[in-house]
């Protein structure tokens, strides 16, 4: 009808116009991010991307969030922060990256464009494919990528660094009891997975160690980041006359700030976060990679790098390491517990005391750690905790 | 006494006090898709909307109160007001594209929601960390002991705003003269037409109209409940609220009853788990979803289509 008429392009011009346009895509460098072209410019790269004396080392930040979330990321970005004051180094940051391609061209662009020969993947889901991937194209930059992925046989230039929460935790649970009054806690929790249960289980540990009949009622909201139903959670723990309440959630801000609403304690997590609850914030565990990335810095100046071998592959560690800390007490944590804080740190990091040493019971009675048994942190047998210990309310499925 | 446990009173204690906090949100956006969908145009973009709401509304209250010297009793209503605002030129944009010549008014929706979250997280940055000033809540606990009970009752003035609005929409359809135009453009076009009204603008202004009130509703989550500003602050709401409109077949009286039972909905699964009830918790944290499933089979004909439904609606403009 009438609409075919000016619709209608003749057929070899569509054709000659494809040709021109692949062949134009052929010749110019223009999409040499995209991922369907990784093996025409991987040797070129390769061979700007390798270090330069003179040159600023570049180390590239990105982040599943935004950089100020209170959360993960924060915590993330502040070690970066640090980091970008060390001489010779510039840092190039992106956040709100999703867990899919994006990130693979994000780490493409770093390393192209900004000369980025250092990156630190933040989030988890980021390892498997995506750095695998770009790994394999960029031999010569180095992957940092927080957690304990890292396994013998995956390429040479990638590593993994972690801290270790559940010392933190243990003291923190310690301070929760002794400031609590009706000797209930609360737990805001993403999803029963190992390394959340190690968040809750050591702080119940700390905080029985304390008072051995205290209890703990744990809620899983479901994901990572749902604000309205952790500030449901919360205040559901609130009505049930709960009087502190911890999280493991990706951005706290929602559970503190509740909790101080409804005038009851709260324990953080990931940073320190202090100022949004003036009243109830009692401490937490804060991450301080910017210990763990200056590390990395000074032995990648001393010429030290993952593929020759001079930088280990699985870096973790905790308050001996100084890779996580304690966030400032609130005003409601008495002199007492202060102490009592610094000398379980103290005892802590000279190892005359352990966080999971037996007898630990699971919630149904089970006994998972024998009496005269006790686990260093970094034992993998805790990796494969799927319990949670007694004196929690809740049940893992 | 004050702090004893509610123990098993928590629970239905929980789901109203989650009704009261949480409804809002979804009563404003379905409000405004009523209004928009009685004009025979569907607007998805609202989820966008809900989300530009929150985050300007939660930046102006900020920046007022910070920045700017304003009263912070005043600057939250600012950013209120803002956020309407903000929601009104995102609607504007949906209402003239959604009536071009042979544009589908659903994928410009899709459009507009990609569009509005980007422009809301793109703004939003700088504002996730600091703390804005809350919207004032009206107690009427205080003849209660009991601290859950008091926090429970703490009203925001938004809801009972929108409480009110939603009789008034009713009554604006069912007797006003303007509501007569609305339905007119909405059931039957070519009537309107005849009866010289202009369709294009009747759309337009509902649409607007509409997408103000999704704007308020973000202020509503920004600003009262959870409080906060972060990108995942939705969670899928504004669709959710797109999708209660046709729960209730396009009665803002029925939107309210709708609004109020997936906002209580959403406090089930927390209540739940907090007097030790374990089993089944997914099921608990899907039952607004369930519930929807459940109400449109028992509710649904085969012999008929749903009642209610704009005769226009969704139709393209040629």
């Amino acid at each position: 009808m009438s609409t075919r008429k000016y619709l209608y392009i003749p057929r070899r011009q569509v054709i000659r116009g494809l040709l021109a346009t692949a062949a134009f895509g052929a010749t110019s460098k223009l999409w040499t991010g995209c991922a369907s072209t990784p093996s025409d410019t991987q040797a070129g790269a390769g061979g700007e991307a390798s270090p330069v004396s003179d040159k600023p080392l570049v180390m590239g930040f990105i982040y599943v969030g935004a950089k100020d979330d209170y959360g993960w990321n924060q915590a993330q970005a502040m070690g970066a922060a640090e980091v970008a004051k060390l001489s010779g180094v510039k840092i190039v940051e992106q956040a709100s990256v999703p867990e899919t391609k994006e990130v693979q061209e994000v780490m493409r662009n770093m390393i192209e464009q900004d000369g980025a020969t250092i990156l630190f993947p933040t989030s988890f889901g980021y390892f498997d494919p995506h750095i695998l991937q770009v790994a394999k194209d960029y031999p010569e930059v180095q992957f940092f990528h927080a957690g304990t992925l890292w396994k013998e046989g995956l390429p040479d230039n990638i590593g993994s660094y972690f801290a270790l929460v559940d010392e933190g935790q243990f003291i923190a649970g310690r301070v929760a009891a002794m400031t609590s009054k009706t000797g209930k806690l609360g737990f805001v929790a993403a999803k029963p997975i190992n390394p959340v249960l190690r968040n809750i289980n050591p702080f119940i540990l700390g905080a029985r160690s304390v008072k051995p009949d205290i209890k703990m009622q744990v809620i899983f909201t479901g994901d990572w980041s749902l604000p309205v139903k952790e500030a449901e959670a919360t205040n559901s723990l609130a009505d049930q006359g709960i009087d502190v309440v911890a999280m493991h959630v990706d951005s706290p801000k929602v559970v503190i700030e509740t909790a101080e609403k409804r005038g009851i304690y709260s324990s953080g997590f990931h940073a320190a976060q202090n100022d949004l609850a003036p009243k109830g914030y009692l401490t937490g565990t804060a991450y301080k990679w910017g210990t763990i990335f200056k590390n990395y810095v000074e032995m990648i100046q001393g010429g030290k790098t993952l593929m020759n071998g001079g930088i280990p592959h699985q870096v973790i560690g905790s308050l001996k390491e100084g890779y996580i800390e304690l966030a400032p007490f609130g005003p409601a944590v008495s002199e007492e517990a202060k102490k009592d804080a610094e000398d379980v740190k103290a005892k802590i990091i000279d190892g005359s005391m352990m966080v999971y040493k037996g007898v630990v019971k699971d919630n149904t009675g089970n006994v998972e750690i024998p009496a005269g048994t006790a686990y260093k942190i970094t034992d993998p047998k805790l990796t494969q905790i799927d319990w949670l210990a007694e004196g929690v309310i809740g049940k893992t499925s | 006494m004050a702090a004893e446990a509610l123990g098993w009173w928590g629970v239905p204690l929980g789901i109203f006090a989650g009704t009261l906090r949480g409804s809002a949100p979804f009563l404003f956006v379905s409000l405004g898709e009523c209004l928009t969908e009685k004009s025979g145009k569907i607007n998805l973009g609202l989820e966008g909307t809900l989300l530009t709401g929150a985050m300007s509304a939660y930046a102006i209250s900020y920046l007022g109160a910070e920045k700017w010297g304003v009263p912070s009793a005043l600057s939250p209503w600012l950013g209120v007001l803002v956020a309407g605002c903000a929601g009104m030129v995102l609607g504007l944009i949906h209402a003239w594209l959604s009536q071009q010549p042979k544009v589908n008014d659903i994928a410009v929706g899709i459009a507009m929601i990609i569009f509005g979250s980007g422009i809301a997280f793109f703004f939003g940055k700088p504002f996730i960390q600091p703390k804005a000033p809350q919207l004032p809540t009206i107690d009427i606990g205080g003849w209660s002991t009991m601290p859950a009970v008091q926090s429970a009752l703490k009203i925001s003035p938004l809801f009972i705003l929108g409480v009110f609005i939603a009789p008034l929409m009713a009554w604006f359809f069912k007797s006003t003269r303007w509501g007569l135009f609305v339905r007119a453009v909405g059931d039957s076009p070519d009537a309107a037409l005849a009866m010289g009204v202009s369709i294009k603008k009747v759309r337009m202004l509902c649409i607007i109209a509409g997408s103000f009130l999704a704007g308020i509703g973000g202020a509503c989550l920004s600003l009262y409940y959870p409080g906060i500003w972060s990108e995942s602050i939705s969670s899928g709401q504004g669709l959710m609220a797109v999708a209660l409109v046709i729960f209730a077949r396009w009665n803002p009286i029925q939107c309210l009853w709708a609004s109020l039972f997936f906002g209580g909905a959403q406090a089930i699964g927390p209540a739940l788990q907090a007097v030790g009830i374990e089993q089944g918790r997914y099921l608990f944290n899907a039952a607004p979803y369930v519930l929807t499933l459940l109400i449109m089979i028992i509710t649904c004909s085969p012999k008929k289509t749903l009642s209610g439904a704009p005769g226009a609606l969704g139709t393209i403009s040629g």
